[in-house]
């Protein structure tokens, strides 16, 4: 079970019933539970989506898409059905949001995933977990199936004469099947490999039927909106970038932990208001601001508005909302190998360059970081880096790029360091000091 | 559909609506770079090689999943586009083993190529490799995973290709890797697609690994001398001891009727020239036993011999059995030796379809049969009888990529559920030995339907199904030998109802149809022309012999009955496959023309060992009437081709051979003289020669001389000249021959092989029968 | 092959869930190798069988899945991830420390079949470093000394 911390800054809008007791059915219909859907099925599709669109939702699986807009792009019409697909495959390392979510009020992710399905005219919603998560997964199935007990769920929904089924799925171990495409292989029971876009899922998407595809805290984010307004949604963020969003503390700080924070909170207050500063006395090295793939950033850089537009004007990512953040006992090398040996572990191993790419910087980043490391290695690395980015099949291949380039560009003295054969630095006894007391 | 005009490198192209860009490009003669892109299979954009800068774009885009539209600015050569290429072949030779000196597929590298092309001079990469150990699938494929560039297309060509979908990609990321569907082995159909399709030499064939270089190679395109479908194959021949050693099949020029298919037959059943058991020089029968001869003294005694028994007991005597994988132009030459040299119409083959009847029922009427091309394009298949997967593997890859490209629509009625129902848009079972009451549904006569629907295909379904077929433009009718005689003409009288409807005759050996076309029956002479009423020929072959001919099993009778003194098996093995038994033929002098000892031969007093049809030159016509040029690829020493041997033979007879060959060079007059008694022949011939802007030939044994002859009086086989010496298939019109016959329907007699199997022939292949072994004991094994 | 009840009942009312049998694949591999411990070839010919694949697709599914597995582990499969969260609050640390106790290595199995170790990737637990997962159940806010103390309990239970 996940630890519940809390701030004064936070504004509650998706973990308004963390703690509550909202995973019982009834439980959740005291606190506002399933008003949303029965207020979504009286707007009508175009109605819902434009309150969407106007509350300035963006996806919050890291893109930052508008959610909004993507449901508009499901054509009206369709041969095939239509399906929503909640992605709640949370795998971005940094990122714990979803499963708090899942834990907490898995009603509000079903409600979600009804007021998209209404949105576009699907009649199917899939509401998709990672393998790891068993618990959530245990937790997800008795919320379905409570909800079919009270006719949420299933025919004539509310007796609206909407008919449309929920159902979870499950996954087995597999970061790129977060990956939207890879996800709707995964979920038709084949290997995570991203499928060829165009076509895009909304228009060609799981079994040849259009397909909204979103993030869980996307979807629960949702039924606020519709049941509070766009306009009171979109005003708590910054411009374009509405609402809050779950931010994950982790890292070195005092006090980590999953807090939601308004779009645009400021990083910096973050770190060392909101997270406690760090721990034993020392200084900021760098934050990864976004989960694992986002580019590191500088202590000088952090002064900045967490909302996508900012952060991505500050050369890196908002993305899944992953805050992970170094002191200066950190080697970064180590973190870069630590990184790339991630996304060498899940390349799906579809396209050349991001399967040989991260194999290539894992081996090399090993051997640097043990001390067998020559000059044109730190070149290298960032001509690896730069020869994947934008050209792999899926931004996995990106995601590996991005953040190796920005530490050889921001951090290569400490390369130089490890040259020679040099012990790394930052090697000690012990290793890592203690940060929990 | 609609053009769509777009700009590459400055160019202005155009191609059609939903064109891929990768496509476009080639069209307009600009080559894009690619691994995993592969024409009329899915797409997979996984190689990145083929990127290009597309304007307005920010990334750059994989050509081989854009799709073209108009307007679209493309440049397809720049640094940028450059670099990204140079860096996925880098990456890919980071982990590649540096072996290409002793690779199969060094000289034939897509990857080597791509090297050259965009090189990687200094290796940036100085990890170690992952290395692992060559492992073997199955008796023709071996897989080297280091050199896999994982390009799919192995993977897809057996799926998607073969329908067979043997080959998998498990794990993920750098320890992908292609997999077998039984862990560590293969179980498939061994047709070597995914070896030949493999850009590296990550799939190599056991049939030709480690075996040469191919530089060291000369390359000779011919025709498959295996299954009726006539697949054109490049064989691969090196100098050895005893000539020219085959040692690889593909189709590497994908100019033949089977595109990019080619079945384990025609791609590793070469072997059979090389077996050990190889007939090296004539063996005459002494004392009861066959012992190795001289060919002087063969002939000496096989003319001797057939010349006694003809003028002592007359042609009648002497039976001829010719053969359905010699070429045409032997086939012609036997039919005329028999004729007009040993005066006997006891000429027959191993038949295995019935083209006389289908002569018969389309006689006089033109443009009724398919192509095997037409299979490919034809927008409905109805395929009546016959298991093609196993016993047509071309006929049955036309068919899937046509459903799978074309979305043609596929009929099989069949007393077995056989593969193909797989790809079927209307599947009816039939009752065994059901065929021709289907024909006679289809045709109308709904009095069968109880008995149809027999087999579990309600009537209902049949009679969907009936309407479905009627409702079909242009179809293609394939059927098999289970339809015989008159069915045969009822099925064509049902197609000359429909719109465009075409047959297609299934036979089993290569070169079954061309036995047929060129008059190996007792009745009718070369392009179904009764023997009875022969006129053409008397004048051209000169007298004819008036008795009727025996049939294959009669000419066995006669023999018992002590009747028959003389039999000429050319390149045939009645005993083994006809299950004659060969005491009965123990009163007749017999002469056999093979490459091994068959049970035919083994009882021959004469055996003469004869080349294969990769040894020599001719032509040869498939199953459908696809008329191809074969080519002499290897060479045995001291093996002759058949054509060689029947004119020798007439030689050591006392006959003149150029009343049986049209050669000899001079003027056209000097040529009439020459010949004598046939007068008018030559001149005729000669005539017919310049006409056609060609020369005589130089000696009787140049085959091309009686193609010549073929050509000029065979009717149907007028086809381009030029066009069959540039190596295009022309298709025969059955329908121009003679009245052809209808026979008594036990004289067809299948040959039931499979994909591994080819008559007697296939017993002498290593590839095949190591192929039946490893089959047969992973049976004992799961029977444990 | 049987399976549980639970798991048929689960099963049967999965495949009604999607247009495609075989879509009921991934979670149903993971629930089977819950109860078998591994995905033995008679699991992989069996669910073939049921969703109308060939052994061959199944294998590269499963192959593809980082928690699936088809050689047997031990009872308790530890879990320890070293990823960048974990990393910087100790997750390496604690992953060496059940090496040297369990005396065995990443993807190893102690000799009474009791543990399994393997070094995971991010577990979702990241605000609450360092973290690991025992078969499903997570523990956070690792230490050493908290981890040392996890694995005797399980140790515990697993011989009683
Ligand atoms: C490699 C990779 C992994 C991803 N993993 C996740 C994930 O675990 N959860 C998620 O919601 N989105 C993930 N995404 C993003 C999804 O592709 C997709 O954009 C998202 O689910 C859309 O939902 P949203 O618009 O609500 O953000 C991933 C993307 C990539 C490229
Ligand atoms: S970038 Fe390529 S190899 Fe990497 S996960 Fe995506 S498709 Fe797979
Ligand atoms: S030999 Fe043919 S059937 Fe066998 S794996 Fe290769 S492509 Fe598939
Ligand atoms: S074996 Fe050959 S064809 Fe198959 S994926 Fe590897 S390189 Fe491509
Ligand atoms: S299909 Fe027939 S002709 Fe073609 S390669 Fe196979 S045996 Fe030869
Ligand atoms: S050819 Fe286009 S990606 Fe491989
Ligand atoms: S990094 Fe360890 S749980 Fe996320």
């Amino acid at each position: 079970m996940a630890y519940l911390v809390s701030h004064p800054d936070e504004v509650k809008v998706v973990s308004k019933r963390f703690g509550m007791g909202a995973t019982d059915i009834d439980r959740y219909l005291e606190l506002d539970g399933y008003e949303a859907v029965q207020k979504a099925l009286g707007m009508g599709p175009d109605a819902i989506i434009n309150e969407v669109k106007n509350s300035g939702l963006r996806g919050r699986g890291g893109a930052g898409f508008s959610t909004g807009m993507k449901w508009s792009f499901v054509p009206k019409q369709s041969a095939k059905p239509k399906y929503v697909l909640c992605n709640g495959d949370e795998s971005e390392p940094g990122t714990c949001k979803d499963r708090l979510i899942f834990e907490h009020d898995p009603h509000a992710v079903i409600e979600g995933v009804m007021i998209a399905a209404i949105a576009v005219g699907a009649h199917t919603g899939y509401i998709y977990i990672r393998g790891e998560y068993r618990y959530l997964s245990v937790i997800m199935q008795k919320a379905i199936k409570d909800a079919y007990a009270k006719g949420f769920a299933g025919k004539n929904i509310f007796g609206s004469g909407y008919d449309l089924d929920i159902y979870w799925h499950g996954g087995a171990g597999a970061y790129e099947v977060g990956e939207e495409s890879a996800l709707m292989e995964s979920l038709e029971g084949k290997r995570g490999i991203p499928r060829i876009r165009p076509p895009f899922p909304a228009v060609v998407g799981l079994w040849g039927g259009p397909t909204v595809i979103n993030n869980a805290e996307t979807l629960a984010s949702v039924p606020p909106i519709i049941l509070g307004g766009a306009e009171a949604y979109a005003k708590v963020g910054t411009p374009k970038n509405g609402g809050t969003r779950l931010f994950c503390l982790a890292g070195h700080l005092n006090k980590p932990g999953v807090y939601e924070l308004p779009m645009g909170y400021n990083l910096k207050k973050m770190i060392y208001d909101v997270g406690g500063g760090i721990p034993n006395g020392r200084e900021l090295k760098a934050v990864v601001p976004g989960g694992s793939s986002t580019p590191v950033l500088l202590p000088e850089e952090i002064d900045i508005a967490m909302d996508f537009d900012s952060v991505a004007k500050a050369g890196s990512m908002l993305g899944s909302g992953g805050v992970v953040v170094l002191d200066d006992t950190t080697c970064i090398v180590k973190f870069a190998l630590r990184t790339i040996k991630f996304y060498q572990h899940e390349s799906c191993g579809w396209c050349i360059p991001c399967r040989e790419g991260t194999d290539w910087l894992k081996k090399t980043l090993t051997r640097f970081h043990n001390g067998g490391g020559v000059k044109k290695d730190i070149d290298n690395i960032y001509y690896l880096a730069e020869n994947m980015l934008g050209r792999t099949f899926c931004p996995l291949g990106d995601a590996a790029a991005m953040p190796t380039m920005a530490f050889v560009k921001k951090f290569r003295k400490e390369f130089e360091d490890h040259l020679d054969g040099k012990p790394c630095p930052y090697e000690r006894a012990g290793a890592t000091e203690p940060v929990l007391a | 559909m609609a053009d769509v005009t777009l700009i590459v490198d400055g160019k202005k192209v155009t191609a059609p609506a939903g064109t891929l860009l990768i496509e476009a490009c080639k069209s307009a003669g600009i080559e894009v770079p690619s691994f995993c892109y592969y024409p009329g299979l899915s797409l997979q954009g996984a190689c990145r090689m083929c990127v290009v800068k597309v304007e307005k774009m920010p990334k750059l885009q994989t050509a081989c999943t854009t799709v073209i539209t108009e307007g679209m600015v493309v440049i397809t050569d720049s640094e940028e586009v450059r670099q990204s290429r140079k860096a996925m072949v880098e990456l890919l030779l980071g982990n590649h083993p540096l072996d290409c000196p002793v690779c199969d597929a060094g000289g034939e590298c897509e990857l080597q190529d791509m090297a050259f092309s965009y090189g990687a001079p200094e290796s940036r990469y100085t990890e170690a490799k992952n290395h692992r150990e060559e492992q073997q699938w199955s008796p023709v494929v071996y897989f080297d995973r280091p050199r896999c560039i994982l390009c799919y297309r192995c993977v897809r060509v057996c799926g998607e290709g073969m329908d067979v979908w043997a080959l998998g990609v498990q794990n993920r990321g750098v320890s992908s890797i292609i997999a077998p569907n039984q862990s560590d082995h293969l179980e498939c159909e061994e047709c070597g697609m995914c070896i030949d399709i493999c850009p590296v030499g990550a799939l190599t064939s056991g049939a030709y690994r480690y075996k040469t270089r191919p530089w060291e190679m000369n390359h000779v395109g011919t025709v498959c001398t295996h299954c009726g479908d006539g697949c054109k194959t490049t064989l691969g021949v090196r100098r050895s001891d005893t000539g020219m050693e085959i040692v690889r099949g593909d189709n590497r020029d994908k100019s033949g009727i089977n595109n990019d298919f080619l079945c384990i037959k025609g791609r590793y059943a070469f072997d059979f020239a090389h077996n050990e058991e190889r007939l090296m020089q004539p063996l005459i029968r002494k004392n009861g036993k066959l012992e190795p001869s001289t060919w002087e003294e063969a002939f000496e005694l096989i003319g001797r011999r057939f010349r006694e028994v003809r003028d002592k007991d007359g042609g009648q005597a002497i039976g001829v059995i010719g053969s359905t994988r010699t070429t045409n132009e032997e086939n012609y030459l036997l039919s005329k030796f028999a004729r007009a040299v040993l005066k006997t119409n006891n000429v027959d083959h191993h038949r295995s379809a019935d083209f006389p009847a289908l002569a018969a029922a389309l006689h006089g009427k033109p443009g009724k049969t398919a192509t095997m091309r037409d299979v490919l394009t034809a927008p409905a298949i109805l395929l009546i009888g016959n298991d093609a997967t196993n016993q047509h593997p071309l006929l049955a890859w036309q068919i899937r990529t046509n459903v799978r490209l074309r979305s043609a629509k596929l009929y099989v009625i069949n007393s077995a559920e056989i593969k193909l129902k797989k790809q079927a848009a209307g599947f009816a079972l039939l009752p065994a030995g059901a065929d021709a009451k289907a024909v006679a549904f289809l045709s109308g006569d709904d009095s069968v339907l109880d008995s149809l629907a027999a087999a579990g295909t309600a009537r209902d379904a049949w009679t969907a199904l009936r309407d479905q077929v009627r409702g079909e433009q242009n179809l293609v009718i394939a059927f098999g030998s289970e339809l015989r005689g008159a069915d045969i003409e009822k099925l064509a009288a049902f197609a000359s109802t429909l719109t465009g409807a075409k047959l297609i005759c299934l036979a089993d050996y290569s070169n079954s149809r061309g036995a047929s076309d060129m008059g190996l029956y007792p009745d009718l002479l070369p392009g179904y022309e009764p023997a009875a009423s022969a006129s053409k020929f008397q004048q051209e072959w000169g007298s004819l012999p008036a008795e009727k001919g025996l049939t294959l099993p009669e000419m066995i009778d006669a023999a018992k009955d002590g009747k028959l003194k003389a039999l000429y098996v050319v390149g045939a093995n009645p005993v083994g496959r006809l299950g004659i038994d060969p005491f009965l033929l123990s009163k007749s002098f017999v002469v056999v023309q093979d490459m091994f000892l068959t049970e035919t031969a083994r009882i021959a007093d004469v055996v003469l060992p004869s080349a294969n049809a990769y040894e020599k030159s001719g032509t040869c016509t498939n199953t459908c009437g696809d008329l191809q040029l074969v080519k002499k690829a290897g060479e045995v020493t001291d093996c002759k081709p058949d054509f060689e041997m029947i004119v020798r033979i007439a030689d050591a007879m006392g006959f003149d051979v150029r009343g049986l060959v049209p050669f000899g060079g001079g003027t056209h007059s000097d040529m009439g003289q020459t010949r004598g008694a046939q007068s008018g022949e030559a001149d005729r011939h000669a005539v017919w020669l310049e006409a056609h802007n060609l020369e005589p030939k130089m000696t009787p044994f140049d085959p091309m001389a009686i193609l010549d002859e073929i050509q000029r009086v065979v009717a149907g086989y007028d086809v381009s000249r030029v066009n069959l010496l540039a190596g295009a298939d022309q298709h025969i019109e059955i329908a121009e021959g003679g009245a052809g016959a209808i026979h008594k329907p036990e004289l067809i007699v299948p040959a039931n092989d499979g994909l591994f199997s080819s008559g007697t022939l296939g017993r002498y292949s290593k590839t095949l029968n190591s192929v039946m072994e490893n089959r047969s004991a992973d049976v004992e094994v799961a029977a444990d | 092959m049987r399976f549980s009840d639970e798991f048929e009942t689960r099963f049967s009312e999965m495949i009604t869930h999607y247009p495609t049998k075989r879509s009921a694949l991934v979670p149903t591999l993971l629930y089977a190798q819950d109860e078998v411990g591994y995905l033995s070839d008679e699991v992989i010919a069996e669910l073939a069988g049921r969703l109308g694949l060939t052994e061959l697709e199944v294998r590269n599914v499963i192959s593809y899945y980082s928690m699936l597995t088809t050689k047997p582990r031990g009872k308790y499969n530890v879990q320890v991830c070293t990823n960048i969260a974990c990393m910087l609050r100790g997750g390496e640390e604690i992953l060496d420390h059940c090496k040297k106790k369990l005396g065995i290595g990443h993807k190893g199995t102690t000799e009474d079949g009791l543990f399994s170790l393997e070094e995971v990737e991010c577990i979702g637990a990241c605000s609450w470093a360092a973290a690991a997962q025992v078969n499903y159940d997570f523990h956070e806010n690792l230490t050493i000394e908290k981890m040392d103390k996890i694995l005797d309990e399980y140790k515990k239970k697993g011989t009683q």
